[in-house]
């Protein structure tokens, strides 16, 4: 009977697993084929890799797309995490309920009005106070960031309403003042929240295609937006080259991202439970 | 006995019992606190003196406002009215990191990522002491406590009662005027609970602080404290020792939060100065009582019996008229060192007697549907007006 039940199991994780990742599985095989028709295989070369390098437009977008992305991380996380703070640790207030659903929009809201609005919006103080001047790697940043300080946001708030709030006022009652609290107890604390929203950050804006488009300039061009221009001009190896590194770069920092999460989880936890390992 | 003598019982008592003296001044007062949540008054005009060395509970159930009390001293809440003194200094507006208070958390709030040492000497470094001093300090609580051996861990790596120790050390580490503990053995084990209650009292008579502390255990609070406020919906019920509110409550609700009881309903029939003749309904017999009761003929009371405190026999009493219940065993509880019986009266009513086993028996002394009666001394019964 369990003999039954587990080959469907099994069948139906091949499956899932398979619908998933066959798709990247071939990208990253067909990037060291010999040939160069990307459907046929012609035996093994790592030649492409090599072109790819020798690809300055490549180069130059692939360095533009890391800076936008550790920029935007490093804003997201200077402005989502003081909205976390507050949407955790303010108490109930008029308007609360506004207020946590505009932060977590971002989030839901299509992609394509997002690059309008902000096209829109950079248009229109060019005019009116001459900054931004055109529209470059400066905009795109400030476009990554809005969206990315609503994932981090979330991820503040998540991990401190998971906080004992009794360890802050222990914190007050032995004589520290609020806003050492926060630098010296709280931010500790939450410091795991803080990198992985940081690094989900990073992926997210390297990963980003429509709202650079709409806010790009040009010499602005990212990674994404490369890869899309020359894939419609017929897909080159290389494209599969470029794709198994993304591949390796984003699920390298997915897994420390996690690993981060579950790491301080796991403390807390511990923490909360007694020291039961203790001797 | 010679005057000189007097004299200094008198003094005694005041240094030990100094709510018993008129011209002792309090070092906590709470006058007319309020504290309201939206419309909910947590706390509604408690007033409370507490003296400098006590070991005060504040004992209830939950939502009780006794934590609510607790949290207004340690400055986290502000009161909606009234005035709260430490040391005959007015706490409003005082914020909780300037209050010479410090508090004991029910969760113990360690900080998780520093070690037991860095978790200690945290206060000291907020007031700026310097470096060699904390040192000693520290090592000084760590020492009280016994958790010298311990100081380089990290709070995940102790067990439960470690902790508790941590969490005492770093707030008694300022010597704070008053220390306050929010349910301080809630998260220990009950064998743990009863070994840690003494070695509290023991520190706290150590170091002399004046220790508040909340709970909803009668057992820790009438082991710990010197006295006890038993509060109910945000008002203060009764202030007494242990002994005062176990021999004489005041309300039903304190008879019935400490310890065990019988509570008999009943009108007064016979009153006079010297004693008092209660009619039940619920009793087939009447009961007599050894003093005058505060009230008129007619009024209703009840009256209250420690399960202890009354007597099982197979035959009848000599004397049947007052104070004599007869009944049949309906339950048998064998707790080995006690044996509690409960006894069905004719009436419905059922009332509880415990008897301790004091000499080994080859056979229960009772068992099920025997008839029995149950019978007590004038001058162990309370009578309760509310």
């Amino acid at each position: 009977m369990s003999g039954k039940r587990s080959t469907f199991l099994i069948s139906a994780l091949v499956f899932g697993f398979a619908f998933l990742y066959v798709p990247i599985l071939l990208v990253i095989v067909y990037s060291f084929n010999e040939g160069k028709l990307v459907t046929v295989w012609a035996g093994f070369s790592t030649k492409w890799y090599v072109s790819l390098f020798n690809n300055d437009g490549m180069i130059d977008a692939a360095w533009n797309s890391l800076r936008i992305g550790v920029m935007s991380a490093t804003l997201a996380l200077a402005l989502g995490t003081p909205a976390g703070l507050v949407m955790s640790r303010f108490g109930r207030f008029k308007g609360r309920t506004l207020f946590s659903g505009m932060i977590a929009a971002p989030l839901v809201m299509p992609e394509v009005i997002t690059g309008l609005s902000l096209l829109l919006l950079f248009v229109t103080l060019e005019q009116l106070i001459g900054w931004p001047a055109g529209r470059g790697l400066s905009t795109i940043t400030i476009a990554h960031t809005t969206f990315c300080a609503a994932y981090v946001a979330v991820v503040v708030q998540s991990r401190l309403s998971g906080m004992d709030i009794s360890v802050e006022e222990a914190a007050m009652d032995l004589g520290a003042k609020p806003g050492k609290i926060f630098f010296v107890i709280t931010l500790p604390m939450i410091l795991p929240a803080l990198m992985a929203g940081w690094l989900l950050s990073f992926t997210l804006s390297l990963d980003d295609l429509v709202i650079a488009s709409f806010v790009a300039g040009p010499g602005s061009t990212t990674l994404p937006m490369k890869v899309f221009s020359s894939v419609r001009l017929g897909v080159s190896p290389e494209i599969n080259a470029l794709a198994t590194l993304i591949i390796l770069a984003v699920s390298i920092l997915i897994v420390i991202a996690s690993i981060l999460i579950l790491r301080s989880e796991r403390l807390r936890n511990r923490a909360a439970n007694g020291g039961a390992e203790a001797t | 006995m010679p005057e000189a003598v007097l004299d200094r019982a008198h003094e005694d008592v005041h240094k030990t019992q100094p709510w018993n003296n008129p011209d002792a001044v309090p070092y906590i007062r709470f006058e007319n606190v309020t504290k309201k949540f939206g419309d909910f008054y947590a706390v509604d005009d408690v007033s409370l003196d507490i003296y400098r060395h006590e070991l005060f509970a504040l004992l209830g159930g939950s939502g009780c406002g006794k934590t609510t009390l607790l949290r207004m001293l340690a400055g986290f809440e502000e009161p909606t009215s009234g005035k709260i003194f430490i040391d005959g200094v007015d706490m409003a507006g005082v914020p909780a990191y300037e209050r010479p208070t410090n508090m004991m958390f029910q969760s113990y709030a360690l900080f998780p990522h520093m070690s037991v040492e860095q978790n200690v000497a945290f206060g000291l470094v907020q007031d700026g002491v310097s470096r060699a001093e904390i040192k000693e300090q520290v090592a000084d609580m760590l020492a009280l406590v016994q958790m010298t051996k311990f100081a380089k861990r990290k709070p995940h790596q102790l067990s439960g009662g470690q902790r508790q120790r941590v969490a005492l050390a770093r707030s008694l580490v300022k010597r704070p005027k008053v220390l306050l503990l929010d349910e301080p053995l809630g998260a220990l084990d009950k064998k743990l609970r009863e070994q840690t209650q003494f070695e509290l009292v023991n520190i706290q008579e150590k170091v002399g602080t004046t220790f508040v502390m909340v709970t909803h255990d009668q057992e820790e609070a009438m082991t710990m404290a010197s006295r006890i406020a038993v509060m109910n919906e945000g008002v203060i019920n009764q202030i007494g020792t242990p002994f005062e509110l176990y021999e004489y409550p005041n309300s039903r609700y304190t008879a019935n939060f400490l310890g065990q009881v019988n509570l008999i309903e009943g009108v007064l029939v016979d009153d006079d100065e010297k004693y008092a003749v209660i009619k039940s309904d619920e009793a087939n017999c009447d009961i007599y009582i050894d003093h005058a009761v505060q009230g008129h003929e007619g009024m209703t009371f009840w009256v209250a019996l420690r399960p202890e405190r009354l007597r099982l026999t197979k035959d009848a009493p000599e004397d049947t008229k007052y104070n004599c219940l007869s009944g049949k065993v309906e339950e048998i509880g064998y707790l080995g060192g006690i044996s509690t019986y409960h006894v069905r009266l004719e009436t419905g009513k059922r009332i509880k007697v415990t008897e301790p086993n004091s000499t080994r028996q080859i056979e229960p002394r009772y068992t099920w549907e025997d008839s029995v009666w149950v019978s007590w001394e004038a001058g162990a019964a309370s009578v309760l007006n509310k």
